[in-house]
């Protein structure tokens, strides 16, 4: 989960570009509107006096337009939906620009808690609960633009650990829509895809899940279905650190966006139920309860990954999923935004769950592939878990009112 | 009046344009030192769209707001998209049958107020399109005020599967 809501931050989350704002509706009326969501979140509501005051989590808005996509340095949202689709043949440049447009409309639209034009639904858009919409293109929308791909728009090279079915990767377009509110994500992606019609075929989706608005603290790391922590090592946002994995510079359109990296990982429940909580805790090289690592306390702590047992083994083993994964060079770093799945289980099976692995970087090629690669070559988390779904995108920069997602490729 | 297809820019217009809606211009017949609003001057229009198909009959929505002190009459609404626009209104006929017809004198925009042109209500109707009207794409409309004022705006084409009522003069279907 995004790290910036954490409480050793307080003041964090105000330096950063995507403040959130209160009341779709008046948040274009003017500043004295605008107040930080955190501060909101973190007013005591225990008393009735003050639960009073506590703005609905409906009404919260993320502002969809500006440098960058909103969606990526967003904390991340309860429920998220990836939706992957092929063009139609006929679409040209010119359907690429005119579908861009629509949707781009849709998103800003819905976003800020208005109905998108020419919905038959408009009562379903009242409550974005912190909605955000946000377009990846493959390198298939990138080759019907008549335009040239960054080096590490294409397919992830193949994996010995892959076991990828056509049905969960790859794509021409992607549009990940996430909100607090499952009801508001239904109602978005139905508006997204209707007004897709036109120009595209839906491909895949897959729909996923993090803890509920209001369960635990804001900025908590998520928990996977493993039951582990999740995501501890993010970079923040709002930090420079941040700002360097996941924004791209140097790639023409796609300056100003990042890359995308969506990938299927089924987890094998069944199987991790039989791994003792040593075990489990080896596996990963943290501790299952709180996710400190295994030479630390708490979450947070540096692990020490020169610390030796008694014996003189490594405390955290050298097949353990943070050790392969971890880089000395800075560079090899990811912004990892994943969410839950919990599908139905195929006959005689009481389990069909894993996560659907979202992370961002500005160069999938140097950033995201080492780490991968020394994954495949030893992680012994893969006992239990297969990637079974893989999809590489580039998300373009923001636009301005008036702009549209997509105009650095096709203006 | 006189003027309108001299001084305003019609039809499609496919990139020029934010897709959110803009009331691009307004213009007046009436001379400067007037000191009266005009219809021109005081109407626009948010949320328009109109949508799309790919030849025969469309139909252009929004909400027209009046933001002066008198009633306006919306009296005629040109485009080129179509050969042949009218402004109608959706009502039960006799049979008590709901069908759209072309609307008497006019739409009245309350003084202060609003009307909403939508599927099942008052819209814009474009009875002969001149060219596919394909999602994305902008239409660009005149609006004429019983003062002879105009008001002109644009608005996006997008794809939708209602307004598919018949109509008074031939059960024609928009579809069709």
């Amino acid at each position: 989960m995004n790290p910036r809501d954490r409480q050793k931050h307080p003041d964090r989350a105000g330096a950063t570009r995507r403040q959130f704002l209160l009341g779709g509706t008046v948040a274009g009326v003017g500043a004295v509107a605008a107040i930080a969501v955190e501060n909101a979140l973190s007013t005591d509501s225990t008393t009735p006096a003050m639960a009073a005051s506590v703005p609905l989590n409906g009404d919260v808005t993320v502002p969809f337009h500006g440098a960058h996509q909103a969606g990526i340095d967003t904390a991340a949202q309860t429920h998220g939906i990836f939706l992957a689709l092929d063009l139609l043949a006929e679409t040209d440049r010119d359907g690429l620009r005119r579908m861009m447009r629509i949707l781009t409309d849709d998103a800003a639209r819905m976003t800020q808690g208005q109905s998108a034009l020419a919905d038959s639904e408009p009562e379903l858009a009242v409550a974005p609960a912190r909605l955000t919409v946000t377009f990846g293109f493959g390198s298939g929308l990138v080759a019907r633009a008549g335009a040239t791909n960054p080096t590490w728009l294409k397919p992830l090279p193949a994996f010995g650990i892959d076991r990828l079915q056509a049905e969960y990767s790859d794509g021409d377009l992607l549009i990940q829509i996430a909100a607090d509110d499952p009801l508001t994500v239904a109602h978005a992606s139905r508006m997204m895809l209707k007004d897709t019609r036109s120009f595209a075929s839906l491909r895949w989706t897959q729909q996923g899940f993090r803890r509920a608005h209001g369960s635990v603290k804001p900025g908590t790391t998520m928990r996977n279905l493993f039951g582990q922590v999740d995501g501890t090592a993010n970079p923040e946002p709002g930090t420079a650190d941040f700002d360097a994995v996941v924004w791209n510079t140097t790639d023409g359109w796609a300056a100003g966006g990042t890359g995308i990296v969506v990938r299927r990982i089924a987890m094998n429940l069944d199987k991790w139920d039989r791994l003792d909580r040593p075990g489990r805790d080896q596996a990963v090289g943290r501790f299952q309860s709180n996710g400190a690592p295994l030479t630390g306390s708490g979450e947070f702590d540096e692990p020490d990954f020169e610390a030796k047992t008694a014996i003189g083994f490594p405390v955290i083993p050298e097949f353990s999923h943070m050790r392969r994964s971890r880089s000395h060079n800075p560079r090899e770093r990811i912004f990892r935004r994943g969410f839950n799945y919990d599908d139905n289980p195929a006959a005689g099976r009481i389990s069909n769950a894993g996560l659907i692995f979202v992370c961002f970087q500005a160069d999938i090629e140097r950033q995201f592939i080492p780490i991968q690669r020394r994954l495949d070559e030893l992680d012994l988390l893969n006992e239990w878990t297969t990637p079974i779904g893989s999809s590489v995108f580039a998300a373009p920069p923001g636009c301005s009112e008036g702009g549209y997602i997509g105009e650095t490729l096709l203006a | 009046m006189i003027t309108r297809s001299t001084r305003i820019r019609l039809g499609i217009f496919l990139a020029a344009t934010a897709l959110a809606l803009t009331g691009c211009a307004s213009t007046s017949t009436q001379t400067a030192d007037n000191a009266t609003v005009t219809a021109g001057d005081a109407v626009s229009i948010s949320d328009a769209w109109v949508k799309s198909a790919e030849s025969g009959m469309s139909a252009g929505f929004g909400e027209l707001t009046n933001d002066s002190d008198a009633d306006v009459t919306v009296v005629s609404a040109t485009t080129e998209a179509s050969s042949m626009v009218e402004l109608h209104e959706t009502v039960e006929n006799e049979n008590g049958e709901t069908v759209m017809r072309q609307i008497e004198g006019g739409f009245v925009i309350p003084a202060n107020g609003s009307i909403i042109l939508e599927p099942g209500g008052n819209h814009i109707m474009l009875m002969d399109l001149t060219a596919p009207l394909a999602a994305g794409e902008e239409v660009t409309f005149t609006l004429t005020f019983s003062d002879d004022t105009t008001y002109e705006f644009t608005a996006p084409v997008k794809d939708y599967s209602g307004a598919n009522e018949n109509y008074e003069r031939g059960d024609m279907d928009m579809d069709n």
